[in-house]
């Protein structure tokens, strides 16, 4: 659907994008997470063909961004970063104009307009002037303009910045749903939105592509070893380094707190590839002591954020 | 229907619905009524040559303050991104930008109308000057209006396209009266520049084709100069 190759931009001097290859297939919901200044915008405003890479290719479906502008153009819905609109106009007025700009026939265009304001939850500020909108709402008056034509590419930069849990919710819930039949991709720094929504993750830093997969292989690749937390009493530190030590796979255990009453907290961790958690619960039940809490730590995309992104980041 | 039209009638939206468009309008009116019917029925005669004498100066500042938004603004809110995003040309944008500017103007000479209308009944009117007049300011306005829309796209900042703009249209106006600091070998030639030279040939009801030409060169370089800018920004 989306083929992207060796996508490179520089501002000047300065490399904000630098040979980011990319293929999309259709159907998918893709979240670009990076750091702020990685260059996420960057790649969406190439995209959307706002303007050009300065080397680089950028194809959909068959068409080449350099010759069919135009025809790129209709095919993509973009929601830009500050949901910048005529402030004067009223939301209804600015679809209106959107629908007309994006070809809509002039008997569908009511219906449409009526439909996405529904769905964006529109309906009830259709009359106001856009300047009046909070900032949610002016999100919600971008996303209707950027599904405006039915597009196949969505193209959403932060979409739920600014928004409030409800309506964070709410709008992913439409991604989600737009994501079923159209590609989707998003840009956002919040980690966990990108693992609820996105079905594939590409985190680029320093406008270079530093993890691509899907959301559910790069979360386990990311942990090489898995980390048990649990808490003891009647134990001591000592004990229980050298009775769970020798048990196969156990790389080390760390003493995060110990309390006054004779609670101990400790750390294991082990390769991920071995699940060691039964041994670890017979060594327990065999000794005198008693167990309060354990629990694996989740691996989440934001121990493999923090890591790609600190790391390169360490390097340069 | 083409893309333009949408751009147009969005940009006339945009500009009905604020009190710009009002304010402007009004005192545009105020000040060439003023100047107009303050010396009329000294000359006693039926005539709107000064009205037309008055309109190349009027039009150099009320013109840019019409177009000085028109792209400035798009710039400075960043709605220019989403104009670029949808499936329009830079062809499409300039036009219709353009002809909004012009329309504002037509609008803003509808009223006009009254002058001559109310001074026929005074005396024996010749409408080839009106008529000449009219079509002048329609030139005149379109080739302002495509200076201010080039003065608002080099600017994110509206003050700044009014004054660039307002600049250029007193230079054209006036510098047809400034010839004697030039040198005789191009006298000629800058006279040609001049806007108001041209205008009053037309507005004295003769339809000279130079005259057109005139009016047309600007245009056309205002607009080309817009989409060179354009052009630039990406």
């Amino acid at each position: 659907m989306i083929h992207v190759d060796n996508l490179t931009k520089f501002y000047d001097s300065f490399c904000a994008v630098d040979g980011i290859s990319l293929d999309i297939p259709k159907g998918e919901i893709l979240g670009l997470l990076g750091p702020n200044g990685a260059g996420k915008t960057t790649t969406l405003k190439m995209l959307t063909g706002y303007f050009p890479p300065s080397s680089g290719t950028i194809a959909i479906k068959d068409y080449n961004i350099q010759d069919h502008l135009l025809k790129i153009k209709q095919m993509i819905g973009y929601l830009p970063e500050s949901s910048p609109f005529y402030k004067d106009l009223l939301v209804y007025d600015y679809l209106d104009y959107v629908a007309k700009i994006r070809g809509i026939p002039a008997d569908e265009r009511h219906t449409r307009i009526k439909y996405l304001s529904d769905l964006c939850g529109l309906s009830h500020v259709m009359h106001k002037s856009i300047g009046e909108l909070s900032k949610g709402l002016n999100q919600r008056v971008g996303l209707a303009h950027a599904m405006m034509r039915d597009p196949e590419i969505l193209i959403l930069d932060e979409p739920t910045q600014g928004l409030d849990p409800n309506q964070i919710v709410e709008i992913r819930k439409i991604i989600r749903k737009i994501g079923e039949e159209k590609t989707v991709i998003f840009s956002t720094h919040i980690l966990s939105e990108a693992e609820a929504t996105c079905d594939r993750i590409v985190i680029i830093n320093r406008g270079k592509i530093v993890a691509d997969g899907e959301t559910e292989n790069l979360k386990q690749a990311a942990g090489r070893e898995a980390a048990i937390q649990m808490t003891l009493a009647n134990a001591s530190f000592d004990a229980v380094s050298q009775t769970l030590k020798p048990i196969d796979g156990i790389e080390s255990i760390e003493k995060i707190d110990e309390t006054d009453d004779g609670r101990l907290s400790v750390k294991l961790i082990s390769r991920s590839d071995t699940d060691r958690r039964e041994e670890i619960y017979k060594m327990i039940k065999a000794m005198d002591w008693i167990l309060l809490e354990f629990y694996q730590e989740a691996k989440t995309l934001e121990t493999i954020f923090r890591d790609l992104t600190r790391q390169i980041n360490k390097e340069n | 229907m083409r893309q333009f039209t949408h751009i147009l009638k969005k940009e006339l939206k945009d500009f009905f619905a604020t009190p710009i468009a009002y304010i402007v309008i009004t005192i545009f009116l105020i000040v060439t009524g003023w100047f107009f019917f303050s010396t009329f029925f000294l000359y006693n005669q039926a005539s709107l040559r000064n009205f037309f004498n008055l309109l190349p100066l009027i039009f150099a500042f009320v013109i840019p303050a019409i177009t000085m938004r028109l792209f400035a603004e798009e710039l400075s809110k960043g709605s220019y991104e989403l104009l670029m995003t949808m499936p329009v040309t830079f062809g499409d944008i300039i036009i219709g930008k353009f002809l909004a500017g012009l329309v504002m103007t037509a609008a803003m000479l509808l009223p006009t109308l009254a002058y001559p209308i109310s001074i026929s009944f005074l005396g024996q009117l010749d409408w080839g000057p009106v008529i000449g007049g009219y079509l002048g300011a329609i030139l005149l306005g379109g080739a302002f209006s495509a200076i201010g829309l080039f003065a608002s796209s080099i600017t994110h900042n509206q003050i700044v396209a009014f004054i660039v703009g307002a600049a250029i249209c007193f230079t054209l106006t006036l510098i047809d009266k400034m010839l004697f600091f030039f040198p005789e070998a191009i006298l000629n030639m800058v006279e040609y520049l001049g806007a108001d030279f041209h205008f009053s040939n037309i507005s004295k009801g003769i339809i000279d084709s130079r005259d057109l030409i005139y009016f047309i060169s600007v245009i056309f370089i205002g607009l080309y100069g817009t989409y060179l800018v354009l052009l630039q920004k990406e």
